[in-house]
């Protein structure tokens, strides 16, 4: 008996997962030789699960800023901001970011699921009200337990839900903090944020949009889908990350709210944490001007998902309705999706597997992320795989079974 | 009185539970939701949803980390229910 023994539930079905093949969650890369190429076990496969959606983790500007600021700056700061200070590269990145959203304030944390712990946990406290999609990131979920707030979950994307909800909070006293997300991990689905901010005046709610996966993705200067459904005024909070489309590590918010900066001495998963090295800070700001100056990026990453998404259906896949740089591909059960996922991690595609609970309708699914960086001729090459594989473990129909068909 | 309200608050949380789990569920309040349900974090947030809807209020989440058997969601919910 042990300490870790209430874990053994876990343990039992991780090992079910590890005899099925190679394990999943701790995949080690050789090499890694491009935003969309590694080596696993001396073997190139195309890298289809890291969220690289504009590409930039080898962007040459971005990379040799990384290191100019590591010889000038060393490592690391070895410290928090309140405690070791703030280095110049870290005050520069909260203007560019306030500049960029168009916005008063900003504050940076040193990962994205701090950000949410940080601000969530912050803004809304005992006798509050936080308002999460039910479908919402852990980090959404962990902020929301640090904070105390009072936390209720609506139906994924459902205003009606939603605004239901909010009505039967009507006469308690407390603030109320709406929490949705741009693009959800999962199913690269989208907030109907147009409605959702309908609701937000009805109520006189605030509203925070998480925008990690939507940052430089949507909208046509890439500030996400407050921006892509003109929605930004009625935005109270923007969260977001640098560790997607900027590829680096971090995560922000910003706001119009007055005092803002009283969240510097407020939030402990800002106060405890040791502050980005300068050479992260120096790689994301590089990254940020691209994403506001290159517009041509986002084009191409939308038409590489689109490829992906339609090949996929065509196929007889079950994706989500819409294209989007998260492409999920629904598995019947558990077996299936470990068969499929080693059977494509053979063939050299290398993406996510997602399992319950951390995915929605208790499905598991093949999470694949689009990349700018993807050459059309490496999604084909993923669509033949996944063909062969489909075929090959009865997600699809076998060649024979069609033609008697 | 109580038992009755207590009764029925049960039977509609095993209702919840079918609902969610999409398959038949016997309780009482003395069943352990994790432990004898096999009810993962998600789904009793889910089923926690459903009974929302049922008795048209708000049970907040952060609640919930002292219900371990349904008899305890049950006193929760008329505890609520009363309050509204």
């Amino acid at each position: 008996m042990g300490l870790l023994q209430k874990h053994l539930g876990q343990l039992e079905a991780y090992s079910g997962i590890r005899r099925a093949g190679a394990d999943p969650f701790q995949v080690a890369f050789d090499a890694v030789l491009s935003p969309t190429e590694g080596l696993i076990n001396g073997k190139r496969v195309i890298l289809l699960g890291t969220n690289n959606y504009l590409g930039l983790t080898f962007d040459q500007e971005s990379v040799e800023a990384s290191v100019e600021a590591v010889r000038r700056w060393g490592t690391g700061t070895t410290g928090s901001r309140i405690a070791n200070g703030s280095y110049g590269a870290h005050t520069q990145l909260e203007q560019s970011l306030a500049s960029f959203y168009g916005r008063k304030h900003a504050m940076v944390f040193t990962t994205g699921y701090q950000a949410n712990l940080g601000v969530l946990s912050a803004l809304v406290g005992r006798g509050d009200h936080l308002i999460l999609d039910a479908d919402s990131h852990a980090s959404i979920y962990d902020g929301a337990r640090l904070g105390h707030a009072e936390v209720i979950r609506f139906r994924h994307n459902d205003p009606e839900d939603l605004y239901k909800r909010l009505r039967r909070l009507e006469g308690q006293p407390g603030d109320r903090l709406i929490v949705v997300e741009g693009i959800y991990s999962m199913m690269g689905d989208v907030a109907p944020l147009r409605e959702m901010v309908e609701v937000k005046k009805e109520t006189g709610a605030y509203l925070l949009v998480d925008e990690a996966h939507s940052m430089g993705v949507l909208g046509e200067k890439g500030r996400g889908l407050a921006e892509a459904a003109g929605v930004e005024e009625d935005v109270d909070f923007i969260v977001g990350t640098f560790s997607k489309s900027l590829g680096a590590i971090g995560g922000f918010c910003v706001s119009d709210a007055d005092d803002f900066d009283i969240l510097r001495v407020v939030s402990r998963p800002y106060m405890f944490t040791a502050s980005l090295p300068p050479a992260v800070v120096a790689s994301t700001l590089k990254s940020l001007e691209k994403v506001e100056a290159d517009g041509a990026l986002r084009a191409q990453l939308m038409a590489n998902a689109e490829r992906l998404h339609a090949g996929l259906n065509a196929l007889g896949f079950t994706t989500g309705p819409k294209a989007s740089p998260i492409v999920a591909v629904v598995m019947p059960d558990l077996p299936t999706a470990l068969s499929m996922w080693n059977g494509l991690l053979a063939g050299g595609v290398y993406l996510n597997l997602a399992l319950p609970p951390a995915t929605p309708n208790n499905r598991p699914l093949l999470r694949s992320s689009v990349s700018a960086a993807h050459t059309p001729e490496q999604i084909d090459e993923v669509l033949a795989i996944f063909e062969w594989v489909g075929r090959e473990f009865g997600v699809l129909p076998s060649l024979d079974q069609r033609a008697a068909g | 009185m109580g038992e009755v309200v207590a009764d029925l608050t049960v039977r509609e949380i095993a209702r919840a539970a079918e609902t969610v789990l999409g398959q038949p569920v016997v309780l009482t309040p003395a069943t352990d939701i994790a432990r004898d349900l096999a009810v993962d974090s998600l789904a009793l947030m889910n089923i926690v949803m459903e009974l929302e809807d049922k008795f048209d209020l708000s049970i907040p989440l952060d609640r919930m980390a002292l219900v371990q058997t349904v008899g305890d969601l049950a006193s929760l919910i008329d505890e609520l229910r009363t309050k509204a």
